[in-house]
């Protein structure tokens, strides 16, 4: 903050973060929105407080430990390197907290990192924590209805503070092994957010099992209808607007992107890498309509998968998103929301996997099929700034073997694997699911029970002292 | 008494560092929010299962799990 520029640059980047997190705070209600509007009225308010309370227990534990795992587990550790050191992110620092930039009071940090991150710690946290947020939310919807709420928040944990954000480190940080030697670019998080978050789901749903009625004797599938559309279908586009907010806090707003001599400045995707914000409004807006188009027709007018087309479209575009061209991003959103509305009733029938609101396909297929797309499209394109972060040697190459390997990394590995570890093991204390009898009777069947009881008795008080105060003839 | 490492806005805005009171006890407050979600989740799921488990005990007794399906209570009764 010594001189003009700088001061504008952290200033800048400050404030363009802090309103990031409020228009990605538009998609926790978008999602906790859609979810009541999925779930039958005997299950609402057991939906809404499931999902609302990912922001404390996720935010909680992220800044205890998930944002110090982004930047120290850039290098596996173990593949590329050690442990990162990243002290400006452990939760006992002074960087963690108001701070003004000064010299700092410890030794573990310097006069440098005072004055870089005093002012962005908190707003890059708070990115970081919505996209955890998110990637939560994803599970929620899939599991409505049977799950209890304990186990959820246990795997909202892992998923928010733990497997998400060791992928991020892995394959969305400028210098994560992923991008280092498979080429991985995953510029709006198709596979870092939404098919982690989509395997995880898979997972969960295989030991939680289908909500009673779903299925009929022979296994046919009977549909849950949602008992409000209208809600389902302004929570979805309430996700549309939060999921600007997204796009943005996955951009640098200003940095110079010139290596060596000279100063250019741009705006940069995650990897430091140089796009515009009109690169991101063509294509994320080209997107979403070829994902609404395409939704349409394959679901023939259904609103709902409709809507979600729209949202999988976005999703199916953004691993490459900070280059293509539009018309390429509407087609690839177009071609995999065909493909995935197919999986999901596919998987659906054969596997008897009751997802509630199709999350596996919208965010899991989409998620992992698009991080394939572009190993295609982006064939031979450099998948980080290796010249402006100082690498004599040029790291790997985007190529459709690299991104293949980083989606199986991020729906299978991160994402599969760890979800059905834990729900197995709360399944086996019995931890996972809710009784029987009380899912039958619905979630919040003793929550209405007794309001409408106080009801009763209050309706009765009020006659009691009605007649009390009638004056005598 | 004064709990923050500063005491007025008149010193060089660069000497600033931490704006926080208890500067020096950044351990032991996040041990303390440690302590509060491990407990959050504790408390949360033993109350969670003994109130499943007590409905639900209600409900398999006699024939209340029908009247619950279909009482008054239930908005989606059957």
């Amino acid at each position: 903050m010594d001189n003009d520029i700088t001061a504008l640059q952290v200033l800048f980047t400050e404030t363009y973060y802090w309103i990031t997190i409020v228009m990605m705070f538009l998609i926790h209600v978008g999602f906790c929105t859609y979810e009541v509007g999925v779930s039958r009225r005997k299950n609402h308010l057991h939906t809404l407080v499931k999902n609302t309370m990912v922001i404390p227990v996720v935010g909680v534990t992220f800044y205890l430990f998930g944002w110090w795992l982004y930047s120290a587990m850039v290098n596996g550790p173990g593949i590329t390197g050690g442990l990162v050191p990243a002290p400006f992110a452990e939760p006992w620092n002074e960087l963690m907290g108001t701070h003004m930039g000064g010299a700092p009071n410890g030794t573990d940090i310097t006069a440098a990192d005072t004055a870089l991150w005093a002012r962005l710690n908190g707003v890059f946290w708070g990115a970081f924590l919505l996209f955890s947020w998110t990637t939560a939310s994803i599970i929620s919807g899939s599991i409505i209805e049977r799950v209890r709420s304990g186990a959820f928040w246990l795997i909202a944990v892992m998923v928010g503070s733990g497997t998400w954000i060791i992928d991020a480190s892995w394959g969305w940080h400028p210098s994560g092994w992923m991008v280092q030697l498979l080429g991985y670019h995953d510029a709006y998080a198709s596979g870092v957010v939404h098919a982690i978050a989509g395997g995880t789901a898979l997972a969960v749903l295989i030991n939680l099992g289908p909500r009673i009625g779903k299925f009929r004797p022979d296994g046919t599938p009977r549909n849950i209808a949602p008992h409000n559309p209208w809600l389902v279908c302004v929570g979805l586009f309430l996700i549309y607007t939060g999921f600007w907010g997204f796009y943005a806090a996955c951009n640098i707003p200003i940095y110079d992107v010139q290596p060596g001599d000279g100063v250019f400045w741009s705006a940069t995707n995650i990897y430091l890498q140089p796009t515009t914000l009109s690169a991101i409004t063509f294509n994320f807006i080209m997107a979403l309509c070829g994902g609404l188009m395409a939704g349409y027709i394959v679901s023939k007018g259904d609103a709902y998968w409709t809507y979600s087309g729209g949202l999988a479209g976005i999703i199916a575009a953004s691993a490459g998103n900070d280059l293509y061209h539009p018309i390429q991003a509407l087609l690839i959103a177009a071609i995999i929301v065909v493909i995935i509305y197919k999986m999901h009733f596919w998987v659906e029938r054969r596997f008897k996997i009751d997802d509630a609101v199709g999350a596996v396909a919208v965010h899991g297929y989409a998620g992992f099929l698009g991080v394939c797309a572009a190993g295609f499209v982006l064939w031979g394109y450099p998948a980080s700034p290796d010249a402006l972060l100082g690498h004599a040697e040029p790291w790997a190459r985007i190529t459709p073997w690299g991104q293949f390997a980083g989606a199986m990394i991020m729906f299978w590995v991160l994402g599969f694997i760890p979800g059905y570890a834990l729900s197995w093991l709360l399944k086996k204390f019995d931890l996972l699911r809710v009784p029987r009898e009380v899912e039958l009777v619905g979630l919040d069947y003793l929550n209405h029970a007794e309001l409408m009881r106080d009801d009763e008795e209050v309706r009765n008080a009020v006659l009691q002292e009605a007649r009390a105060a009638r004056p005598a003839r | 008494m004064n709990t923050g490492s500063f005491s007025d806005w008149s010193g060089a805005m660069f000497d600033l560092g931490p704006l926080y009171p208890f500067v020096g006890w950044e351990t032991a407050m996040v041990i303390l929010l440690a302590v509060f979600w491990i407990g959050w989740h504790v408390i949360q799921m033993r109350g969670e299962g003994r109130q499943w488990e007590e409905e639900s005990r209600k409900l398999r007794e006699g024939d209340n799990l029908q009247k619950a399906v279909q009482s008054e209570h239930n908005p989606e009764r059957v």
